[in-house]
């Protein structure tokens, strides 16, 4: 495969441009919330004010006789399946006798104007009757506790028993953290544009999501409408991880549209999107590592309870991520471990980067740093000495086959220069708490901590994922067909890479990203590259095939001889040699590929199986400076390692590493949806904090590249890595700095100086 | 609804406001009635920085300006920084460094950054972090940001 992949002005290796690039810097590109129609309405949703409620009655006339409202629509005109959902379809399009959790879709209105629309929800009257809400999901799990659902309050229980469960260990540490929920928080919030067909039985959608094809699925089974009635683009999307997986708006925004027979347009404002989406998952994490006197773990024994909120979305996906990442990048015989999901009123929880494993993570890491300390072990010598490898077994029985570079990664990191001392007079601005000058330079204390991760990439559990792209090439020029959702990582710069590389052009065009094609899978778990990337090599790879054979019989060379070189195809054996250009004129190939990955199995009742395809690695140190008695913290510098396989884009992988980075220091430390009793008391971003540029460390970030046998380019999805052990190395340094032990994230002032 | 007829003053062109809403706010009527789409809202509080616009050459968040009340400023909008349709030494910088994921803050990112350049041609380290604080990104990290910023500064001679 190497042999083909020679440079090519912006091919793969290269930090070729985003082909979005100058639209994005100048505000022409056409986010899903930028769309626009003749003769367009507003639409917008009504929600529950309660957790947990009963409906008795709904009266929407008064809504209805408002001047500028052409419709108001409740569960009564759903005309297809009532419920979706990812995994499960056990989620309501509207509630119709009893919400679930506060902002649970209820009616929805379409208006001349978005103060129309607010005036019309005003004018909706629900009658509820306030029912118990289940906010502790420990509470879930009692059996004598009624069920808030009909599927009952247990999402999925999934037991790892591995090796000898009676191994005990010379030390002995356990204990149970907590993580909070944190919000994806991407900055375009969910936006669609509805139009419908002239004949009233379909529907065009632009809509900013992570997957065209699994929205269009579960749109049509709500309409009652063919999949190909339901005809998706992407719009331009403004953020997702994870956000954008489930559905939100779109079902609501095309049955406004049926009704009406007008263009609709539904955006959420940014309080809606709290409740509009889902979130990561809040878990509480209990683990106990047993180890020998040189820290060699032994046994690992642990207990995972994810909230899932009031349904069920990609819960069980998250809990089988969680419980099979517990060892986390280390070697480990003897597990037990039991992982619980479940059902409350609290918000709905899926799918965020890192998805599941960040929990696990936080746990993990923080139990390597006790077994170190039981043992007066430097953190990063007990890592090494644990550090997995390729073809060692994880605890489901599963062989890494992926490469594993984990002693590499954080020998690496450990090499990376630490920041220099903190000044005795620094900026004010500097400290913690910044312009805020709380902080003096005299209380301040500096903290070294240690993360290292191991995370799945692609879908796991015999889903058979794959992803689908067409590559046409004419006059020396290709384009590319996918349904692949650009959600900023930059699929689109590493498609054109791709094909420049393969086919020895300069010039490929992007086509419309719809579902005119099949589907591409999601944007998520890290696999566009890998997947999508692969479907993109495939098809260009093919077309490359029959161009070789075409030229091949008119110049009268085997076309087994021909290579790609620069702009060139050559017999490198013999004289031949013609442009691409040239030889492609008059000439049109088109070829379709679906790339698939090797097949995944289900965990049986031991949690024993080969569940997940492939694995990524990553190290994080983290230097903070704390003000311990005002419970401030300032992430100074973050050094990393990341395994990456190959970098196709190296400014696009940094990118990435920076980003994922900024979202695991907000878990580390500020973000958090503060809930009491199934309500959600900072849907804002005033109260709900982002990590700005003053809150930016300073990162160090090396990339190991040993591109990965499996991986169609070489190249590991980098996207997920970055953010998952950077929470618990801050978190340590945190604890380094301040001596104290602090069992969660975000942590609080609170947890640090009271 | 109210028919309010006003008139804004917008990258040196006025606009004819029609029949509008006294309560929209200024992000609001660039966007949704004079085809405006460059500044993006994203929390409608004034915290994250998408919507920035410069009043009188002050850089403000639209999201928060009624603008009906803006009748007699000057308004500038990112689509208004370079009207021949070619790109700023800032818009080029955050493409070569890499500033730019998903795009959505990058706008009003870029107004930030100009409206910074523009009073403080070398600022440090530390007086980018401050002046640019308001403006949020999710993708990036903002690591890439920075080094756009000075390179915009190296290049302008200022370093």
């Amino acid at each position: 495969m190497v042999e083909t992949l020679t440079k090519s002005r912006f091919g793969i290796g290269t930090n070729a441009p985003r082909p979005d690039g100058t639209a994005k810097v100048s505000g022409e590109f056409s986010f899903s919330s930028d769309l626009w129609a003749e003769n367009m309405l507003w639409g917008a949703t009504l929600r529950s004010p309660h957790p947990h409620a009963r409906i008795i009655s709904i009266d929407t006339s008064a809504a209805l006789g408002l001047s500028g409202v052409e419709a108001v629509i409740t569960a009564k005109d759903v005309p297809g399946q009532l419920t979706y959902g990812l995994i499960s379809a056990d989620q309501p399009v509207f509630a119709d006798s009893v919400v679930r959790y506060m902002g649970e879709p209820v009616a929805a209105v379409a208006a001349d104007h978005p103060e129309t629309c607010r005036r019309a929800l005003d004018l909706i009257e629900v009658v509820y009757e306030a029912l118990p809400v289940l906010s502790d999901p420990e509470g879930a799990l009692d059996p004598t506790v009624a069920a808030i659902h009909p599927d009952g309050n247990l999402i999925r229980h999934q037991r790892i028993v591995s090796g000898d469960p009676d191994v005990t260990g010379d030390v002995v540490v356990e204990d149970t953290y907590v993580i909070g929920m944190q919000d994806q928080a991407f900055l375009g919030t969910e936006s669609a544009l509805a139009l419908p067909d002239s004949d009233g039985a379909g529907v065009v959608m632009h809509v900013a999501t992570q997957w065209l094809h699994e929205d269009q699925k579960q749109i049509a089974a709500c309409l009652g409408l063919a999949p190909e009635r339901v005809r998706l683009q992407l719009g331009g999307v403004g953020g997702a991880f994870g956000a954008r997986e489930d559905i939100s708006l779109q079902v609501h925004t095309a049955l406004l549209a049926l009704a009406t027979r007008r263009p609709i347009k539904m955006q959420y404002g940014r309080h809606e999107s709290f409740f509009g989406h889902v979130h990561r998952h809040p878990a509480t994490v209990w683990m106990r590592h047993h180890a020998d006197t040189s820290g060699v773990i032994q046994k690992i024994e642990a207990r995972f309870l994810f909230d899932g909120g009031a349904y069920a979305s990609t819960s069980s996906a998250v809990l089988i991520n969680g419980v099979t990442h517990a060892q986390g990048p280390y070697k480990c015989d003897n597990a037990v471990v039991d992982g619980y999901a479940v059902r409350t009123n609290n918000p709905p929880c899926g799918a965020m980067r890192g998805f599941g494993v960040v929990q696990a993570c936080f746990a993990h890491e923080s139990q390597m740093d006790k077994i170190a300390q039981a043992l007066h072990l430097d953190p990063v010598e007990v890592r090494l000495r644990n550090a997995m490898q390729q073809g060692d077994r994880l605890i489901t029985g599963q062989v890494i086959e992926s490469v594993a570079p984990v002693q590499r990664l954080i020998e690496e990191t450990r090499q990376i220069p630490l920041p220099p001392e903190a000044s005795p007079h620094p900026d004010p601005l500097s400290l913690p708490g910044g312009s805020g000058l709380a902080s003096e330079a005299r209380h301040v204390r500096r903290g070294i901590g240690w993360g290292v991760s191991i995370k799945n990439i692609m879908y796991s559990e015999g889903f058979d994922d794959y992803a689908t792209a067409r590559c046409t090439l004419k006059d020396g020029k290709a384009s590319l067909k996918f349904a692949t959702s650009e959600v900023g990582q930059g699929f689109v710069t590493i498609a054109q890479q791709i094909a420049r590389t393969v086919l020895g052009v300069d010039d490929v065009d992007l086509e419309a990203i719809d579902t005119d094609i099949g589907s591409a899978g999601s944007t998520s778990a890290s696999r566009q590259t890998w997947m999508s990337g692969g479907a993109v090599d495939g098809a260009c790879r093919l077309v490359r095939e029959r161009l070789f054979q075409i030229v091949g019989q008119q110049h009268n060379v085997d076309p087994l001889r021909l290579v790609i070189e620069e702009d060139e195809i050559v017999d490198p054996l013999g004289a031949f040699r013609v442009s691409v250009r040239e030889a492609t004129r008059d000439l049109v190939i088109t070829e379709e590929f679906e790339h698939h990955h090797r097949p995944t199995e289900d965990l049986d009742e031991n949690g024993q199986g080969n569940c997940h395809v492939a694995f990524a690695f990553v190290a994080h140190r983290a230097v903070v400076d704390v003000d311990p008695e005002l419970g401030l913290v300032k992430v100074v510098q973050i050094a990393t390692t990341q395994d990456v396989g190959r970098a196709l884009n190296p400014l696009s992988v940094l990118g990435q590493i920076e980003g994922g980075i900024a979202q695991g220091l907000g878990l580390a430390v500020m973000e958090e949806i503060i809930v009491k009793d199934g309500r959600v008391l900072n849907p804002s971003f005033t109260d709900y904090l982002l990590p700005t540029t003053l809150d930016a460390p300073e990162v160090v970030a090396r990339l190991v590249e040993e591109p990965d046998p499996q991986a169609p380019l070489g190249a590991k999805g980098v996207g997920e890595p970055p953010c998952i052990s950077v929470t618990p190395a801050i978190v340590a340094a945190i604890r380094d700095a301040i001596g104290r032990d602090i069992p969660r994230c975000p942590v609080r002032p609170q947890d640090i100086c009271l | 609804m109210s028919n309010e007829h006003y008139s804004l003053h917008i990258n040196g062109t006025d606009h004819q406001v029609q029949d509008a809403w006294i309560g929209e706010s200024l992000l609001y009527v660039l966007r949704e009635r004079l085809g405006l789409p460059g500044a993006k809202g994203a929390c409608e509080q004034g915290e994250c920085g998408s919507c920035t616009v410069y009043l009188d050459g002050q850089p403000v968040c639209s999201c928060l300006v009624m603008a009906a009340s803006v009748t007699e400023c000057q308004i500038a909008t990112v689509e208004g920084l370079r009207p021949d349709g070619g790109l700023t030494d800032v818009q080029e910088s955050f493409l070569s460094e890499g500033a730019v994921q998903c795009g959505f803050c990058t706008p009003g990112l870029v107004m930030a950054v100009h409206h910074l350049l523009d009073t403080n041609p070398s600022p440090t380290e530390l007086e980018v972090k401050e002046a640019i604080s308001g403006n949020i990104c999710r993708c990036t990290g903002y690591g890439r940001i920075f080094a756009a910023v000075e390179a915009v500064v190296v290049q302008r001679g200022n370093r």
